[in-house]
């Protein structure tokens, strides 16, 4: 596992910058913030977005970026171009606002980055290569591995049809066998990778590997690809040493498969920053957070095409890309992966079956459009909390300790055995989480993000929940990089949205049974309020983004807060836009299999919180 | 200025269309800028390198990886051929002796003194690249491919599946809202691209595949009926590569969807006309749909590059067609009445950008500028 690294701004300091402009070149739509320091902090003040240019008919991404600039010129009514030109920097002229200090961004468009790693055991040098490169912000194609179960000829014709952007080879101990990442190696010379981008240049392989067999590896690949070679990654079985190969990754991110997509070579000339993944700026940010706040989180950001979940635990941190899990093009897998009955369990309300299967489709090939009805809205929702859960599911078996590690044990231990690779996801002790991407951050209702996260993740005992504004994260992890005091400030003034705290007992009981007693204390004149939580019941209690309150709950004796089972437990939460919920549907939460059942406890859920118009 | 973005399909009576035939890796090009091509003309070829076999000598004969040299038969380059011994033992009878023979006819690629593994490889596999359609060369791309233009009658689909192909065209239908039954399949169809109306279903597609029809255009399915029609659950829409027998393209969605008039036309107006079509749809990372593209024996002086006009609209303006495509009024199609400027409250609670539909009917409504697209050309 890797610690999360240290800021980068705290290795570059801060620049004196009053005026940044960042954009996320997406998939779709290419996104720019304007952020200006107001007084002696800096706010996120103008916002403007424009189809992504990478593909063809533009075939360059900074036709995309200019109108996203335009937009932003238009609403704020600063100057920023002169022609194709940013103007820098920043000033008055003849009483108008001209100009940026500095252009930063991210991009994900043309598919991100995407990736095909190689080890030699999967689940040690080829799972630690996956976390290694979704890290720094991949999409992984393929894991191979010596043991991944297929014929040799079936691995070189794997890496022969693929062509990634970059290929990650790891394997073997510092000192111990060469055989097996050699054996690797010779496929990958065999099968003659292509790069996906670019017809005349050699496709970037990192080697990560035992370093004893650099020499051989430089043989078989140095002629076939653009070899670069790194410290180990898995130089011994019991440490992870993911940073050296993860730098490397960003930077052939930027001197090839930037390079050679339509329009970069110029965009990075603009920029007063590297680059950066999409996903590798949010991860960043989330890091930050976590150990500004020191708390442990789970971040995840819903897309069109994909679902990236992040989480910290202690110093880990780590990411999960599910590559087929979204809301927009992906959507149809959604429903392949989940079934069709796993998404209706969360609609209030029944539909025949091909109705919803071709509702689903036209969304795949329309992914632009957007809910007009609030039956369409309920559907969505539903779909999304499918995928929110599923990709947990991934980020889980992912975000584990290390396996294959031999672990002392005494005699104490016979007793409470622990597999290794255990998954480091301990919902008791997350702290946070953080939702951001479209389904979340433009919900109609905030109420209806945070029901959705909390269905999805089934939150246990006390967890804070919140959502990105506009889904501004990747340009704040950026800027980080630059000015850390300007992406705190914009992110905890203009971005994060903390929704509330979810209390959520853990035990099961029949519907009315008693589940808690509660005594909850605010602050000032209000009174507190004491009460019974039922099995079932749902209760939203007001508590503003600015308050505090402290919350006594005394659990039936099956019903554990974390502290055991009866065993009371106080906490102070923090209110936010939404309040504060009081979850009683137990855990693991279970809906009704009979259908008129499901459908009325539904509703008064819903009902419960104000989830929809009515 | 930036302004909103309206997706939009074409369907057009005359473009100059440019297709870019490119091959996957470097090859020849066999056509030169100016010559006429037919769509089954081959403008490039190369060749993909044979497949990989892997043969752990060292673990077959009890060897060391580095003494297996010793035991080879064949050197690095030597031609093999199938079940010819590419290594053997050297016992002190030759009784004993072990043989190890080549699974595949090609050569010996490489040897590994670590790993002890030696790599045949086949013979390297022909690729044609065709022109795809009739048309003339305008440029040439050494050792990639070339681009070829044609004046053409042009229709985008909004989905489709399988590949490249052509044919006659024929119309099985009278409407655009007549379903293509089975009965509507004749095998005088064979090899032709057969035109439903709203909506066909698994049995006519296995009636299409029976007759040997090169393609299908139709309104819409069901998406119970893809599924069996592929075998499998389709998640992400990438295709253009299935091999189910024909190429299907369907122009306004999923469900039972007339055709757009427009559309119907316009093929109606080609029929017993040479066509190319292609269902490959890719919905991410850059937009491809499926097509027909109905080549005119000579240039039209009216005739305008595809996609040009789309790239250079200012927006969605009034009087343009638009298909809706979102429900509650999925696949109606209309012209834009107005514009408001405003952000509306829909249903949903969410503040949106609007228009105002008219239809044919005289009826009117304010839908999210999200849930239209332009018929375009």
């Amino acid at each position: 596992m890797t610690p999360a690294p240290a800021s980068p701004t705290s290795q570059q300091g801060d620049h004196p910058l009053s005026v940044i402009i960042a954009t996320d070149c997406g998939s779709t739509t290419t996104k720019a913030i304007l952020i200006e320091k107001v007084g002696n902090e800096y706010r996120q003040t103008y916002r403007g977005e424009a189809p992504t240019t990478v593909e063809a008919p533009f075939e360059d991404v900074t036709r995309g970026v200019l109108n996203a600039f335009a937009e932003v010129e238009e609403l704020s009514g600063r100057k920023i171009l002169d022609g194709e030109r940013i103007i820098t920097p920043a000033r008055e002229e003849q009483g108008k606002k001209v100009g940026v200090d500095i252009y930063v961004s991210t991009s994900s468009a043309g598919g991100g980055l995407q990736m095909m790693v190689a080890g030699v055991v999967q689940n040690i040098s080829g799972e630690s290569a996956q976390r290694c490169a979704l890290g720094a912000g991949a999409i992984v194609m393929d894991v191979l591995a010596s043991n991944d179960g297929r014929l040799p000829h079936e691995k070189i014709e794997r890496i022969r049809r693929l062509r990634p952007d970059m290929i990650l080879l790891s394997g073997g101990t510092d000192g111990g066998t060469v055989t097996h990442v050699v054996e690797m190696a010779e496929y990958i010379a065999a099968a003659e990778p292509r790069p996906r981008l670019g017809m005349s240049y050699s496709l970037p392989l990192i080697y990560a590997g035992n370093k004893d067999a650099q020499p051989r590896i430089k043989d078989i690949l140095e002629q076939k690809t653009a070899l670069t070679l790194t410290e180990n990654l898995r130089p011994t079985p019991e440490r992870e040493n993911l940073a050296p190969a993860r730098n490397k990754i960003h930077d052939l991110f930027l001197e090839h498969v930037m390079a050679q997509a339509p329009g970069y070579k110029k965009l990075i000339d603009w920029t007063g920053a590297p680059i950066m993944p999409t996903p590798a700026a949010v991860g960043l940010i989330m890091q930050t957070i976590a150990k500004r706040e020191n708390l442990n989180l789970i971040g995840v950001d819903i897309g069109g095409a994909t679902t990236d979940v992040f989480s910290v635990f202690g110093e880990t941190f780590n990411r999960t890309v599910s590559a087929n899990l979204g809301m927009s093009y992906s959507i149809s897998n959604v429903l392949a992966e989940a079934g069709l009955a796993n998404i209706m369990r969360w609609v209030p309300f029944t539909l025949e079956e091909q109705v919803l299967r071709n509702r689903i489709k036209n969304k795949m090939i329309r992914p632009t459009t957007i809910p007009q009805t609030l039956d369409e809205l309920q559907i969505e929702q539903a779909i999304s909390r499918e995928a929110l859960r599923l990709a947990l599911i991934h980020h889980k078996s992912l975000a584990t300790g290390l396996k294959g590690v031999q672990q002392e044990r005494t005699i104490s231990d016979i007793f409470e055995q622990q597999a290794s690779g255990k998954t480091l996801i301990d919902m008791l002790k997350l702290d946070l989480i953080v939702g951001s991407g479209g389904i979340l951050s433009h919900a109609p209702r905030r109420i209806q993000s945070m029901l959705m996260m909390v269905d999805a993740y089934e939150p246990l005992g006390f967890t804070v929940l919140s959502v990105d504004s506009i889904f501004m994260m990747p340009h704040l992890g950026v800027l980080s990089t630059v000015n850390e005091q300007a992406a705190t400030d914009v992110f905890v003034r203009d971005c994060m949205v903390y929704l509330g705290t979810c209390v959520a007992p853990i035990g099961q009981g029949k519907d009315g049974e008693r589940c808690a007693d509660y005594t909850i204390t605010f602050g000032g004149n209000r009174s507190a309020e004491t009460g019974a939580l039922a099995f079932g019941d749902l209760k939203l209690l007001p508590l503003g983004t600015e308050e505090r309150a402290t919350v006594e709950l005394r659990p039936a004796k099956n019903v554990d807060m974390g502290s055991g089972k009866g065993t009371a437990v106080t906490r102070e939460v923090r209110g936010g836009v939404v309040g504060l919920l009081l979850d009683g549907r137990g855990r693991p939460l279970q809906l009704p299999g009979d259908n008129q059942a499901r459908l009325k406890a539904l509703t008064k859920w819903y009902q419960a919180v104000d989830l929809y118009p009515r | 200025m930036a302004h909103s973005y309206t997706p939009g399909l074409t369907v057009t009576e005359t473009a100059v269309l440019r297709k870019r035939r490119l091959l996957p890796i470097p090859g020849t090009v066999t056509v030169k800028t100016g010559d006429q091509v037919q769509a089954n003309t081959v403008v490039a070829r190369t060749e993909l390198a044979g497949k990989v076999h892997v043969v752990n000598v060292a673990n077959l004969l009890g060897a060391a990886p580095d003494e297996i040299r010793d035991y080879l038969t064949k050197k690095e380059g030597e031609t093999i051929t199938r079940d010819e011994v590419i290594a053997e033992s050297k016992p002190l009878i030759k009784w004993f002796r072990t043989e190890i023979r080549s699974p595949i006819a090609g050569k010996l690629e490489s040897v590994s003194l670590i790993t002890g593994q030696v790599l045949l490889r086949e013979p390297p596999k022909a690729l044609e690249l065709l022109a795809y359609v009739d048309g003339t060369v305008v440029e040439e791309l050494p050792g990639q491919g070339v681009t070829v233009e044609c004046t053409a009658s042009f229709v985008q689909g909004i989905f489709g599946i399988g590949g490249e192909t052509w044919g006659e065209l024929a119309m099985a239908v009278r409407s655009p809202d007549e379903q293509l039954t089975p009965g509507h399949l004749q095998p005088s169809m064979k090899g032709k691209i057969v035109v439903g109306g709203s909506f066909l279903g698994a049995d006519t597609m296995a009636k299409a595949r029976e007759i040997g029809v090169a393609a299908l255009v139709v309104g819409g399915i069901h998406d119970k009926d893809l599924r069996e029609l592929l075998g499998y659950d389709l998640g992400v829409a990438i295709t253009g590569t299935e091999r189910i027998g024909f190429t299907l393209v369907i122009t306004e969605g999923f469900g039972v969807i007339p055709m757009a008039a427009k559309t119907f036309a316009l093929l109606a107006t080609h029929e017993g006309q040479k066509a190319s079509i292609s269902g490959a749809t890719q919905i991410r990372a850059g937009v491809i749909r499926p097509e027909i593209i109905i080549p005119k024996p000579a240039k039209s002086a009216a005739a305008q590059p595809s996609g040009k006009g789309a790239e250079e609209r200012a927006g969605i303006q009034a009087g343009d067609q638009v298909r809706v495509i979102r429900d509650p009024l999925f696949g109606r199609i209309g012209n834009v009445k107005s514009l408001p400027t405003d952000l509306r409250l829909i249903e949903t609670e969410s503040h949106v950008r609007v228009l105002e539909v008219g239809f044919a009917d005289g009826s009117s409504t304010v839908i999210p500028r999200a849930n239209v697209e332009l018929i375009e050309g």
